[in-house]
């Protein structure tokens, strides 16, 4: 069957087998020489991919216990997090953390060590998760908790799926009065008030910065702000629990290529900048968290060529001048992204190859073809001056160096996947490109 | 839909009886799952009743064995309101046509089994006055073909059995509704490939059973292009039929 990542680039052609149970998970990992486990196809690159096989989780997606007290709750790994959402909001509760789309597997936000807005005051999804059951390429599960296989669980949050498969995990749910968030917008000029303003909405439990990456000059750098809270009752009224009503549309074709260019790419962050308005309103969790979920297929606009997100984060210390740097490159080269978002991680965590570090990350989309990539490499090259690193979930093009050297627990990593699968069964495209 | 009572699912172990048994729960019907070794559905069973806050029972059946199912009707107690039919047994048709035991078990699972138990079902509930069946069959009965005609003559044969209970039943309050899913993604085609506009979802399958049940539909194609399909397979004249459409 042909797959490929949510970047639709690369495509491969490769089994897919599908796992009900731990028994079919058992039999897959025995039968198979090579594989990597895969939910949605939700990260962006080659990272479930497998040029032999993949293993798919999505149905294995039951609840298996829920404590409505304290909001613990255990899943297995293919449950969607829409699902999930359907399941946990109408009960007064919300993901501890979320990416910014619903339609990731659970599986897929541990391996990836998932974070969100509210990075700075939550941590990664990874933080959450209490325990979790691996089934390693040697046949073994092994319950994974802080106090148990304690090393193994560090590798698996944001191991991306190299240590095994994840086959169901326990973690807890926040409480929430309702479905709406109290949002605040704020706008700002230039790179050093949209600094200025994450950084003073750190008590804020969601921030988020909407960047025009193709404003230059003086104007380099303006945002919106998008700053949230869960709505109290007091708020928005009762009887405001329900999950919203989706209205979604689809794309229904590849828009041709040359769709999205420099013009209608400023045009379309020209109009985003201005229509937006600061001050105060009240929307529903999925269109705060998930704008672009209603628009299905959405990575269609970028044609049949497929395109990919570029995130990095680079230390606190150095970020004005470095993201100062990489908004000047993209700008420049003309390539802009439709969607540029900059959020201040807060401090890193136990995840091995866990994503953030205090920082900023900064998000960005382009086409894939050779303009994009030459300009990535360019962006590679301030990152690592920096001493920032790249986001596995996203990447489909960075290099065995950059990984080594934005990633000092590389070494550890590999020392646990040598002990449960020294022939690196579990294996992906990206795994062997980037030599982990 | 909870006034109507609680559904049966006879193949509860199946991608799409676990979808449809995770509708009609979501819906707030209790839920009773019969199949083999039923014990083994144990986490599904949690995951229905905590997604749906109903009570799930677990119950063992095997179709092929039509003497246990007055004790199994026994064992579920109260008629349902709905009772569901999802059994099916693909099979392979190239060992179907040469070992009569396989065909038999395939004929047996799609056809007798389901029609025996469902004919009974339908018996009681006709005393009662009323009631819903729904089976899932499959558009494979629409026309015998090289490739699968063991299981499409069994199909054949429930859907037609279906339709004639329908026609008994119109004026007793028990409605009966047959279902054609098409292709579907599930263990059963697992390793085929499946062309995607023709192919549904376990889910999909799921809501078009519970959609069928509240608009009382009589057949329903899951995927409405599948009626043009049929349609057009089904004009096609039998001369041309044999020989050039052997697939």
């Amino acid at each position: 069957m042909r797959i490929s990542g949510w970047g639709r680039f690369p495509q491969i052609d490769c089994d897919v087998m599908s796992m009900r149970d731990r028994q079919d998970a058992l039999d897959a990992v025995r039968s198979q020489p090579s594989l990597i486990t895969r939910g949605n196809g939700r990260s962006y690159g080659d990272a479930a991919l497998n040029a032999t096989s993949v293993l798919s989780t999505l149905k294995s997606d039951r609840i298996l216990a829920f404590d409505t007290t304290t909001g613990t709750i255990r899943c297995e790994a293919g449950l969607i997090l829409s699902d999930l959402l359907d399941f946990a909001v109408p009960r007064g509760f919300f993901p501890p953390v979320t990416p910014g789309t619903r339609f990731v597997t659970l599986g897929g936000m541990i391996a990836s060590d998932v974070h969100g807005k509210n990075h700075h005051a939550a941590g990664t999804f990874g933080r959450h998760v209490e325990s979790l059951n691996l089934l390693t390429a040697d046949g073994i599960v092994h319950l994974c908790s802080r106090t148990e296989n304690a090393d193994l669980l560090r590798a698996t949050c944001g191991g991306m799926g190299l240590t095994g498969t994840i086959l169901d995990a326990t973690f807890r749910l926040l409480p929430i009065e309702t479905a709406a968030i109290r949002q605040e917008v704020a706008i700002a000029a230039d790179i050093v008030e949209t600094m200025a303003l994450c950084e003073s909405s750190a008590n804020w439990t969601y921030t988020v910065a909407w960047i025009d990456c193709l404003a230059r000059g003086a104007r380099l750098g303006r945002s919106v702000i998008f700053k949230g809270e869960h709505a109290s009752r007091d708020e928005v009224g009762d009887a405001s629990l329900a999950v919203p009503r989706r209205r979604t549309k689809r794309v229904p074709v590849d828009f041709p290529g040359f769709a999205l260019n420099k013009w209608s790419v400023r045009a379309f962050n020209e109009l985003y900048y201005r229509r937006s308005k600061p001050g105060v309103s009240f929307p529903d969790y999925e269109t705060f968290f998930y704008p672009l979920d209603a628009i299905h297929d959405w990575n269609r606009i970028y044609g049949g060529a497929g395109f990919t997100q570029y995130q990095c984060v680079v230390p606190v210390a150095d970020s004005a001048v470095a993201i100062r740097r990489i908004l000047q490159s993209v700008s420049e080269a003309g390539l802009g992204s439709f969607l540029a978002v900059l959020k201040l991680f807060g401090r890193g965590d136990d995840g091995l190859l866990s994503f953030p570090m205090e920082g900023y990350t900064l998000t960005l989309d382009f086409p894939a073809n050779s303009r994009t990539f030459n300009l990535l490499l360019r962006l590679d090259a301030i990152l690592a001056e920096y001493g920032g690193r790249l986001y596995l979930a996203k990447d489909v093009r960075g290099s065995a160096d950059m990984m080594r050297r934005g990633y000092p627990n590389l070494d550890a990593f590999r020392a646990i996947r040598e002990i449960h699968d020294p022939m690196h069964k579990m294996a992906s495209l990206q795994s062997e490109r980037l030599g982990i | 839909m909870s006034a109507a009572g609680s559904v049966l699912v006879i193949g509860g172990a199946s991608d799409i009886g676990r979808a449809i048994a995770r509708v009609y729960a979501e819906a707030g019907r209790p839920v009773v799952l019969a199949a083999r070794n039923a014990s083994r559905l144990q986490t599904d069973a949690t995951d229905i009743q905590l997604r749906g806050g109903v009570p799930v029972t677990l119950l063992d059946l095997d179709i092929l064995d039509s003497s246990t199912f007055p004790a199994f009707l026994d064992a579920v107690g109260d008629l349902p309101g709905t009772v569901i039919s999802v059994v099916g047994l693909l099979g392979d048709q190239a060992q179907s046509s040469i070992d009569p035991a396989i065909a038999e078990t395939v004929m047996r699972t799609n056809y007798i089994g389901p029609a025996l138990l469902l004919g009974e079902i339908a018996n009681r509930m006709e005393r009662r006055g009323s009631g819903t069946i729904i089976g899932i069959s499959s558009v494979a009965g629409d026309r015998g073909r090289a490739s699968n005609y063991i299981y499409g003559s069994a199909k054949a044969g429930f859907t037609a059995f279906l339709s004639g209970l329908r026609n008994r039943l119109a004026t007793k309050g028990v409605h009966v509704v047959t279902i054609k899913p098409g292709f579907v993604d599930t263990q059963m085609t697992k390793g085929m490939k499946l062309p995607p506009l023709l192919t549904a979802s376990p889910l999909e399958v799921a809501n078009a059973v519970a959609a069928s049940e509240q608009r009382r539909r009589d057949i329903v194609y899951v995927r409405p292009i599948w009626r043009v399909v049929m349609g057009v397979i089904g004009a096609v004249p039998e001369k041309i039929f044999k020989t050039r459409m052997k697939s």
